[in-house]
């Protein structure tokens, strides 16, 4: 999909409105979603807790969206409500633009703290022009706005780009609603790599095959997907081109093959080898050459995950009885242990500054997603089921998507990373697992 | 589950036994393809077929294989929780797979370690690899040699049975030994 062109343009002057009733329309969009996903097997996106200090958010319809493949005002809606951080008010029936003059006063007293208007207008060649301003209704401003041209299939991918904009503008982080996130979909017998939109739509297959896939990672420039197939009856690394659907056995050694990380610079890979005997860390070049063995223990050494900087790499080692996280130097040497509390810790992954290590952690038998402040060592349990597994942050560290297991079937769901905002997503009669967040598009 | 199969070991053990009281006399030699070094377990005289235009015999043709009463056709070996730790009632299984093992020399095994769902599933990987480490290096113990078997892990990728219970886990915790020509 072609990125749509950006440009600025000025504001109008604000008009008068009708009154409003307050309605929150997140659960209409999300029934929208929802039936839209059982058409296409698509993932469906249930929030299942909010957060706390909620901004309250009014969204108009933007004049003529109807054009458009997808209402643009619903796909922000649904973005800005999944994260947690908004609450969306009904704007009855309001038909206002970009270029409108609005009255801030009048939407302050319907409790609105923002506002949202914009229009879609034909543009030459079969494209339209897609504009929106954005108003801190508190402050009574304008906080800017963006002009798209765009290609009809290009709505929602706009969307998501305009619920960015409002996100950072409104939270002070970036937004990830233009973010893929990969996951493996066992459906009987068979095995797919699906790649999809952040919010579930537009799932695409890049693999299918009759034997598991598991632990697929992103590549940092998001064009590639390393991953474990079972497909020759043994792990095997591949890196897949998504562009492509090239893909290359990078690891294919004599015994097994897993767990693959890229570096931050997406040059090397870390796999664990067990060419040597038991389970090992390598590193080797992102093609599969250059082996060198990272780690010499007796033990278990898995899960390698590179620290955002480049200079660590954590893991997960049963060297002291159980496994427990340890790091170590990219460059060798000795070996950090990193948890302590508990029986049983393993997954590694670190947050986008790397200030906190997310993991899953055994308590009383259950294993869940759990955080530790780095700095401080303050762990911080996030999940509350039985069978929470493979955390992988958003590329703004505010969500980390990991699996689950609801009624005897595997979904995802989505934590904060202070653990108040939920969400779960699920593939009707499907087992969704091993999910990876992709990293934030290039702009 | 552990002990039926316990049970139908040993009974193949003692049937071939009985069947075959001359094996001792069979003589142990380095060279010879098609006996190897006497053992209780390895007892049924069989006629190796030699693969043409080769010195090899064909391990894919041996009967015994697949012959439900022969120790050979058991496949599985089942750990204990969070052990790679070959239990007894698997020794003449073990044994009789690397009596196979020295008499095809071209003969190949593909050892498939695997491990019950509850953890992280690459950790797991790594417990199913030990498993299997574990069981090749049983088998190299026994005179097998080190390049005819290849030891990996399916970790809790294909479980047999998929209950959330111990007796489920318990299935789950094994190691299946593939020749070269059944994968």
């Amino acid at each position: 999909m072609g990125r749509p062109r950006v440009g600025r343009y000025n504001p109008a002057t604000h008009r008068a409105y009708d009154a409003l009733n307050r309605l929150l329309r997140a659960f209409l969009a999300c029934l929208i979603l929802a039936a839209a996903g059982a058409a296409q097997a698509q993932l469906t996106i249930e929030i299942t807790g909010s957060g706390g200090n909620q901004i309250p958010i009014a969204i108009v319809p933007f004049q003529g969206e109807a054009q458009l493949q997808a209402r643009l005002s619903d796909v922000i809606e649904g973005d800005l409500a999944r994260s947690g951080r908004f609450r969306t008010l009904y704007t009855g029936g309001q038909s206002l633009n970009e270029a409108s003059s609005v009255d801030l006063a009048a939407w302050r007293s319907r409790t609105a703290d923002a506002l949202v208007v914009g229009g879609v207008y034909p543009a030459a060649g079969g494209r339209y022009d897609v504009r929106f301003r954005l108003y801190d209704v508190v402050k009574q401003q304008s906080l800017g706005g963006v002009a798209y041209t765009i290609a009809p299939q290009q709505a929602r991918a706009t969307a998501h780009r305009i619920a960015d904009f409002i996100y950072e503008k409104l939270t002070g982080d970036k937004g990830v609603f233009s973010t893929r996130i990969a996951y493996v979909v066992k459906t009987g017998p068979r095995f797919q790599l699906q790649i999809a939109d952040a919010d579930g739509a537009n799932p695409q297959i890049a693999m299918t095959s009759n034997e598991p896939i598991m632990s697929p990672n992103w590549a940092p420039d998001g064009t590639r997907i390393a991953y474990v197939s079972f497909e020759a009856q043994k792990p095997v690394v591949y890196v897949h081109n998504l562009a492509t659907g090239q893909r290359q056995a990078v690891a294919n050694f004599r015994g097994s093959n897993s767990a693959p990380a890229w570096s931050p610079d997406g040059r090397n890979l870390a796999v664990v080898l067990s060419r040597e005997g038991g389970s090992q860390l390598f590193v080797m070049n992102a093609d599969g050459s250059n082996v060198r063995r990272l780690t010499s223990s007796t033990a278990i050494d898995t899960e390698p995950f590179f620290s955002p900087d480049g200079q660590w790499i954590y893991f997960t080692s049963d060297r002291g009885g159980a496994p427990q996280i340890y790091r170590i130097a990219v460059s060798g040497g000795g070996v950090q242990r990193v948890t302590f509390d508990g029986g049983y810790n393993a997954s590694p992954r670190l947050s986008p500054d790397g200030k906190i290590l997310a993991f899953v952690q055994r308590n009383a038998g259950r294993f869940q997603v759990t955080a530790m402040d780095l700095a401080s060592r303050q762990t911080q349990v996030l999940t509350d089921g039985a069978r929470d597994e493979s955390p992988s942050f958003a590329p703004n560290g505010k969500m980390i998507l990991y699996a689950t297991e609801v009624g005897g079937r595997g979904v995802l769901a989505a934590t904060s990373s202070d653990g108040r905002v939920k969400q779960r997503l699920s593939v009707p009669a499907a087992d969704v697992r091993e999910p990876a967040w992709g990293p934030a598009p290039a702009n | 589950m552990k002990r039926i199969v316990a049970v139908m070991a040993l009974a193949a053990l003692v049937a071939a036994c009985s069947s075959t009281p001359d094996s001792e006399q069979a003589p142990a030699s380095v060279e010879d393809r098609t006996g190897g070094k006497p053992s209780t377990t390895d007892v049924k005289p069989i006629t190796p077929t030699v693969i043409p235009g080769t010195q090899f015999s064909d391990p894919a043709r041996d009967p015994r294989l697949k012959d439900p009463n022969n120790v050979l056709s058991k496949r599985s070996v089942y750990f204990d929780f969070d052990s790679d730790a070959i239990k007894p009632e698997y020794v003449p299984v073990v044994e009789a797979h690397a009596a196979f093992l020295r008499q095809y020399k071209n003969a190949k095994m593909l050892i498939q370690g695997n491990a019950d769902e509850r953890g992280s599933r690459e950790y797991n990987l790594g417990l199913g690899q030990r498993r299997a480490d574990a069981l090749k290096k049983r088998l190299v113990l026994l005179g097998a040699q080190e390049s005819q078997v290849e030891s990996v892990s399916l970790g809790e990728e294909k479980p047999v049975c998929t209950d959330h219970a111990e007796d489920c886990y318990a299935k789950n915790r094994r190691d299946d030994m593939l020749y070269g020509h059944e994968f």
